[in-house]
């Protein structure tokens, strides 16, 4: 103990410890609930609060619940009086419906294995603590692809046609570096020719598809206005495409012409790459299209891998929230951050053509924009098309998202130093290098909350697509109550489905506190 | 009246200085405005390799804005600007091709707070000369063993002092291996006792031969370093002479006027 009244010489004072009172649990108790007489009745007034309120809610919750019953009348049956406790026995005979919507049951397990792909994606973006990061980078970049085509099924989506192009390029390098040892003389290695196969096929693929369309459009345009049949025309188009292949083929190996394998033979022996690879891959191509009509049009060839093509109107439930969400989420960003640049951009017209987007989309409410997605978008496309409305919808919340991150990523940019841009500037960085490495990095940080924000209302706003007919887990849960042998059960419902939206906005809310937490370098 | 200048806060270079034949910097006639407000009246001037410049002025004369014009970090409206042979014109590839030779420190550092020491002053190399990343991190030490701080390589910005950080940023800028040093008032952010650790790596640099333009208010740095003062007033070039003529001789009235200002 310590004499209060002790005085000690200048510089000689020992370090004490502080009095029993003002710390610890005790201290906080003293300082944050009793300072004052007021702040000690309101305490006390909440303490009560607390005790009249919380027993009896967790009474009804959980303690008096009735877990399995048959029908409404059976579940109050179980109680002390009807109502007087929650009957989770609905949700429980409901829940399969609540996560997969109308998912038909025996391909259930693909939503499954979407659901561990996604975990298994997420988990590289959010920690970098994780050792081999990198390749998780590019997975969790691959996994909309998968996942789309994992969850909806057959050869026609992107990812198919993508599947197809690596499996090609893997077959297609080992007969390519054949063609090139026997015909023109040179082995180049398996990896480079694979890689390049890969971003050829890709590409002939996009383009091939991208040309007949637009080709095909032109004509269907051209003998509706001019009523002549171009049935002649339409043959050739197949072979337009071939021609096209070989000149992306080209430009894809032309980057090749400073690779060191190649030896200072380098442009001649790119040209000769492209040449093999082109001529592999459309053999491959036309052999595939023998067994049916083109290479993107075989049904029957696509079903052999397994994958049953599933309607996207029988997504439903948490399901569909999860694909909405996670796909809005993840394509808005980029999105938002390019058009946030463009806004500030010193280019007159792409700057106005970003104020132009952004403000239309913030004039306008989401549920209008569905409701352009689900019936209006038929009238601006060409008769006869028409695409999925779940990819609409998809389409839809990502550009409405992507306006609002734009704004929230702007409010960040403008917070950014001019000096920091000076320096940039003057160790001859480029426009987009210093955007990249310096401005962008610290302006998302300082926007992680209002970003953040925005995920969280975009996760919520999934609901809305109640209006144009899809049933997310509100939906199914309105839907459900419609039926005479459980209705009047709209607390439970409306419990559940709060709980499912809170579980997952709270941990969005989380990672948030932990990144700014982790970003913290003391600035 | 340069005695009052306290000499020994910044030591005497060892050697003799020379300069070189080759012009390093050549303004001609240049002229600029911010919309109606004409800050840099007919500016001709001429530098050597391995000149070392020092432009004092009022504030509000037009000295940063003159440096800035050199690295086109401001664009002149009127008139020629010669960089290494490069002129400066809207041209991007000419703009940084001078960039690249042409460093500059900042009166506040402007350093990068999201990124290491090392990773500051490895960056430019990576990016801009592409090299791979362990030759542009042993140039970086290197350079901080130069500026004599090779010890807070792995610290963030927003723990040094403010003198360490001010050698961080000159670190920075000649990891880029540039041919001319720009200095926009490099200590008027610091304390006393960090100004001294300043001056010296920036004589340090003089004394290597780099080519030198610094706008400061440290008179004992240009005293011991100079080759040329340049004393600027809105917006024009009042005097220039070597800094001996400088303090002792000034020949216009607004010269006296400034230096009986500064130096009393």
């Amino acid at each position: 103990m310590v004499d209060a009244a002790q005085t000690y010489e200048a510089g000689q004072h020992p370090d004490l410890p502080p009095p029993r009172s003002e710390v610890g649990v005790l201290g906080w108790v003293k300082h944050n609930l009793f300072s004052s007489p007021l702040n000690a009745a309101l305490t006390i007034l909440a303490v009560w609060f607390l005790w009249m309120l919380l027993p009896p809610l967790i009474d009804w919750m959980f303690l008096d619940a009735v877990w399995t019953a048959d029908s409404r009348k059976e579940c109050w049956a179980k109680m002390e009086e009807p109502e007087g406790a929650a009957c989770w026995a609905f949700i429980k005979g409901r829940f399969q419906l609540f996560v997969y919507g109308f998912y038909p049951h025996d391909s259930r397990w693909r939503v499954n294995l979407s659901f561990v792909l996604l975990v298994m994606a997420i988990v590289p973006v959010l920690y970098d603590k994780m050792p081999g990061r990198k390749f998780g980078l590019w997975y969790a970049m691959a996994f909309p692809f998968l996942a789309g085509w994992l969850l909806v099924g057959g050869m026609e989506t992107i990812t198919g046609l993508l599947i197809l192009a690596a499996v090609e390029a893997l077959i297609g390098a080992v007969l390519v570096q054949l063609v090139c040892k026997m015909v023109f003389g040179f082995s180049p290695s398996y990896s480079t020719v694979y890689l390049a196969n890969l971003i050829g096929n890709i590409a002939y693929i996009v383009v091939g598809n991208l040309l007949a369309y637009v080709i095909g459009l032109i004509l269907a345009i051209v003998e509706s206005v001019f009523g002549i049949s171009l049935a002649m025309v339409v043959a050739i188009i197949p072979f337009i495409s071939i021609i096209s292949g070989f000149f992306l083929y080209a430009a894809i190996f032309g980057i090749s012409i400073s690779h060191p394998e190649f030896g200072p033979m380098g442009i001649r022996r790119a040209w000769q790459l492209a040449l093999s690879a082109w001529i592999v891959a459309t053999l491959i191509g036309l052999v595939m299209g023998i067994f049916g009509d083109l290479v993107f049009d075989a049904s029957a060839y696509w079903n052999y891998f397994g994958l049953k093509v599933i309607d996207t109107d029988q997504f439903g439930g948490i399901l569909l929230t999860l694909v909405i969400g996670v796909t809005g989420i993840s394509f808005s960003l980029p999105i938002g951050v390019l058009l946030a640049l463009g806004r500030r951009s010193s280019m007159p017209v792409l700057r106005i053509l970003c104020v132009l987007f952004i403000e239309f989309i913030r004039g306008v409410p989401l549920i209008a924009l569905l409701f352009i997605a689900s019936s209006m978008l038929n009238f601006f496309l060409p008769p006869g098309t028409s695409f999925d409305l779940l990819l609409r919808v998809l389409i839809m919340v990502t550009l409405f998202s992507a306006a609002y991150i734009a704004e929230v990523v702007r409010g960040g940019l403008q917070a950014i130093p001019r000096g920091q841009i000076e320096a940039a500037d003057s160790l001859g960085l480029t426009y987009v290098k210093a955007q990249a490495l310096i401005v962008l990095p610290q302006a998302l940080k300082i926007s992680i909350p209002g970003i953040v924000n925005t995920f969280i209302g975009l996760f919520k706003d999934t609901t809305l697509v109640l209006i144009i007919g899809m049933l997310d887990p509100l939906g199914i849960g309105r839907a459900s109550l419609a039926d005479a042998a459980w209705s009047g059960l709209s607390r439970e419902v409306y419990l559940f489905v709060a709980l499912f939206f809170f579980i997952c906005c709270f941990s969005m809310s989380r990672y948030s506190l932990y990144l700014e937490k982790k970003l913290h370098t003391g600035h | 009246m340069t005695d009052a200048v306290a000499q020994d806060e910044v030591r005497q270079p060892a050697k003799e200085l020379t300069v070189g034949e080759d012009i390093a910097i050549e303004m001609d006639g240049v002229h600029k405005w911010y919309g109606e407000f004409h800050v840099l009246k007919d500016i001709n001037l001429t530098v050597n390799t391995g000149e070392r410049i020092v432009i004092c002025g009022p504030s509000g004369s037009g000295k940063s804005t003159l440096i800035r014009c050199i690295n086109r970090l401001e664009e002149h409206q009127k008139g020629k600007i010669v960089v290494d042979g490069n002129e400066l014109t809207g041209d991007l590839k000419n703009i940084e091709l001078v960039r690249r030779e042409v460093g500059m420190v900042f009166q506040q550092f402007n350093l990068f707070p999201h990124l290491t020491v090392l990773e500051n002053c490895s960056l430019a190399p990576i990016w801009v000369r592409k090299m791979r990343k362990v030759d542009a991190e042993e140039i970086a030490m290197k350079y901080l063993e130069r500026v004599r701080i090779p010890e807070q390589a792995l610290k963030f910005p927003g723990q040094l002092s403010g003198g360490q950080q001010q050698r961080v940023a000159i670190a920075r800028s000649l990891c880029m291996s540039p041919r001319i040093m720009l200095f926009d008032e490099p200590t008027s952010a610091l304390d006393p006792e960090m100004i001294k650790e300043v001056l010296e790596v920036m004589v340090e640099l003089a004394e290597s031969g780099m080519t030198m333009i610094c706008v400061t208010h440290e008179m004992g740095f240009a005293t011991a370093v100079a080759n040329r003062v340049i004393f600027m007033d809105f917006g024009e070039i009042i005097e220039q002479n070597e800094p001996h003529e400088f303090f002792n001789n000034p020949q216009h009235d607004r010269t006296k006027l400034f230096l009986s200002q500064i130096l009393h």
